[in-house]
């Protein structure tokens, strides 16, 4: 009924391969886009923090290394467990950026760490060359191991620091402080917004371009694709680049926006495994599933500890605990079996019936 | 200069200035290989069989070790918490079985490796409800005296752990060749769809091989158990048995074991000799980087079947 692209002509080629041909899908991004920047911080004021500190911040963080992730896992088809580890070397160099260089912009330390990060992560994806599937898979593990025992030995890292922990400096970004302990909720939560919409976009474009066919070519068959000229070198190395340049910033942006001070060992192997488990329930190859998947992980275990308390019986703390991991790992199992395509599909599913709706065919 | 001296000279000093402690770290290291062959056992087996890279393997051996100690703790003699452990095992076989890898057939690898690893958040939340989460400890009566043979020390424990896997292996290996099952299995392994044409029945394959991988998974529990205690972090071995895989390759049993042993000696000897000039508590991460530089070379790991493409 509503959602029809009937009467919708393109005249032009731009107007055809815009990233939202239909009209109704650019009125919902314009909504979405409205209520994450006027709805939700005017609903927010006045309130506690919790909110945005526990579920839109990190949220938000996450999907940028879930974009990140998909682009190598989803797209180009190189399976990495090493996420973890390519964010922890983002939030390093930033701090080491920013307090090497106080007057430089935040923004540009983000940036500047997100590079830092791709160059580490090229040579991390060195092995891609020779080695492809769980043998890939299990190389970039040795990352996830390396690059954290680093950080702790080596002292320069966290600039000396007694308790080897780095601490974020307050940092302003035009008028607003961005970072450090003074910065509002609501200023790292926009800044966070803003940084994934611009990513999410330049992302959206990259894969649907020539660089990103390329990687699905890759991913489909990679013995076809270097049969029909695909060069497998610069394009794998590529995928590796800008993945790690996503996960390097998201890195940035969990110290400096969320946790405000941190140890390697923030970045383990079980936040690897999140990130990984939101690109597998969002849907391999979609940013927009990044995302979506991104909200579920970030919000399952938040309604699994609170579920309790509001359907009203309560239960011992540890057991719960033992609950909790119990619901959430057969819930993910369930999604599997019943969605392996993830989210995205369902989106992609609803929209098809939307487009028929009220009639059934 | 001090740091190139620490590198590149001291160690070799060392171990020039007495080789006897040298042949103790390199056995001390093959003992402990045997402990990372027997987990990486417990992947080779299902990964052969059904193409699931097992992330669960892990969390199977925590699962039986708690539960063998749980049993244990309600008074069942050993030999009857060993069984009904085995048992228990069989069972949770068949549940994997019936409610999860049944429903992903066809599905890609990595979509059964997500599915294992849920299966391992809840196996984990399962194993600690039933029988809590505190640090037991596990003695089933494997004497731990050190030995002297030529002046070399070396602990009892040790020894008869490398005897069980040992055993274990050679058990497998007979299991695997001279059995019906066994030669089902490995048609199951070389291809899923003629096994079914021919009438190998898929599901009591797959159910055989987990309550193997079970078995593994319990003699792996009670040995690394009974040396450091029954707790969370015995599920961890899982990625130390993870560069195992790598360097002696997937589907290959004997890899697993010599791959195993490569890991044990390269890392206790990096440890001990390299590692204070680097800064100690490699062990973590070594192995990897051991098993990468070897993926360099042979893509397929030491014992992998050759990847042959063809379009």
């Amino acid at each position: 009924m509503f959602y029809r692209e009937a009467g919708q002509f393109k005249t032009t080629y731009s107007a055809d391969q815009a990233i939202f041909p239909i009209r109704q899908d650019r009125w919902f991004i314009a909504a979405v886009l409205i209520v994450a920047y006027v709805v939700v911080p005017l609903l927010m004021r006045g309130r506690e923090d919790y909110l945005y500190q526990a579920v839109l911040i990190p949220f938000l963080i996450l999907a940028l290394a879930a974009i990140g992730l998909n682009i190598l896992t989803g797209y180009a088809g190189q399976l990495s467990l090493g996420t973890g580890a390519f964010m922890a070397v983002g939030a390093y160099a930033a701090y080491k950026l920013t307090t090497a260089f106080p007057d430089l912009n935040i923004i540009v330390v983000f940036l500047l760490a997100g590079l830092i990060t791709a160059a580490v992560g090229l040579m991390f994806g060195l092995p891609s060359l020779r080695i492809k599937g769980f043998y890939l898979a299990v190389a970039t593990l040795a990352a996830q191991f390396f690059i954290p025992w680093l950080f702790n030995k080596v002292a320069w890292f966290y600039n000396y620091a007694p308790s080897g922990t780095i601490t974020v400096p307050p940092r302003d970004f035009l008028a607003w402080q961005v970072t450090g302990p003074a910065a509002t909720a609501e200023v790292r939560y926009l800044v966070v917004l803003s940084i994934l919409v611009v990513f999410a976009l330049i992302a959206k474009n990259i894969v649907r371009g020539r660089i990103g066919r390329q990687w699905m070519a890759i991913r489909d068959m990679d013995i076809a694709a270097e049969i029909i000229g695909i060069r497998m070198l610069p394009n794998k190395l590529i995928a590796f680049a800008v993945s790690s340049f996503y996960c390097g910033i998201a890195g940035a942006l969990y110290i400096f926006c969320y946790l405000g001070s941190a140890e390697p060992e923030a970045f383990d192997i079980i936040l690897s495994f999140d990130v990984l488990f939101m690109v597998i329930i969002g849907g391999l190859g979609s940013i927009l599933g990044s995302i979506l998947g991104a909200g579920f992980i970030t919000l399952l275990p938040i309604f699994l500890t609170n579920a309790p308390q509001i359907l009203g019986f309560g239960i011992r703390a540890d057991l719960q605990k033992h609950f909790e991991f119990m619901i959430f790992g057969s819930l993910i199992v369930v999604f599997l079996i019943i969605e392996p395509n993830g989210l995205a599909r369902l989106w992609q599913i609803a929209k098809e019936k939307l487009r028929r709706w009220p009639f059934p065919y | 200069m001090e740091f190139l001296y620490n590198f590149f000279v001291a160690p070799f000093l060392d171990i020039a200035g007495s080789p006897v402690f040298f042949v103790e770290v390199v056995l001390t290291g093959l003992l402990t290989g045997v402990m990372y062959s027997l987990v990486a056992l417990g992947f080779v087996l299902i990964f052969k069989a059904s193409r699931v890279f097992n992330y669960a393997q892990g969390i199977m051996v925590l699962f039986a070790a708690l539960t063998l100690v749980g049993l244990m703790e309600h008074g069942a003699p050993v030999w009857l918490a060993v069984i009904l452990t085995i048992v228990v095992m069989a069972a949770l076989a068949v549940a994997v079985e019936g409610l999860m890898l049944r429903h992903l057939v066809n599905q890609s690898e990595i979509i059964l490796f997500m599915a294992t690893i849920g299966l391992a958040f809840f196996l984990q939340g399962f194993g600690e409800l039933v029988w809590g989460s505190n640090v037991k400890a596990l003695n089933i009566g494997i004497p731990d005296e050190p030995l002297e043979f030529h002046g070399v020390l070396l602990s009892s424990f040790d020894l008869i752990a490398a005897l069980t896997g040992a055993v274990l292996v050679v058990a497998l290996a007979l299991f695997f060749q001279k059995t019906a099952i066994g030669r089902a299995l490995r048609a199951v392994a070389d291809d899923h769809q003629a096994a079914l044409s021919v009438g190998i029945p898929l599901k009591t394959i797959w159910i055989t091989v987990w309550s193997v991988a079970g078995v593994v998974a319990l003699v792996t529990g009670i040995m690394w158990g009974a040396k450091s205690g029954v707790q969370f972090s015995l599920s961890l071995i899982a990625l130390k048995a993870l560069p195992v895989l790598i360097l002696g390759g997937f589907t290959s049993v004997p890899g697993a074991i010599i791959g195993g042993l490569i890991i044990g000696v390269g890392e206790n000897i990096a440890e001990i000799y390299w590692g204070p000039a680097i800064g100690g508590a490699i062990e973590n991460w070594f192995a990897y980087m051991l098993a990468m530089v070897f993926l360099l070379f042979r893509p397929q790991g030491l014992f992998g079947e050759r990847i042959i493409e063809r379009v």
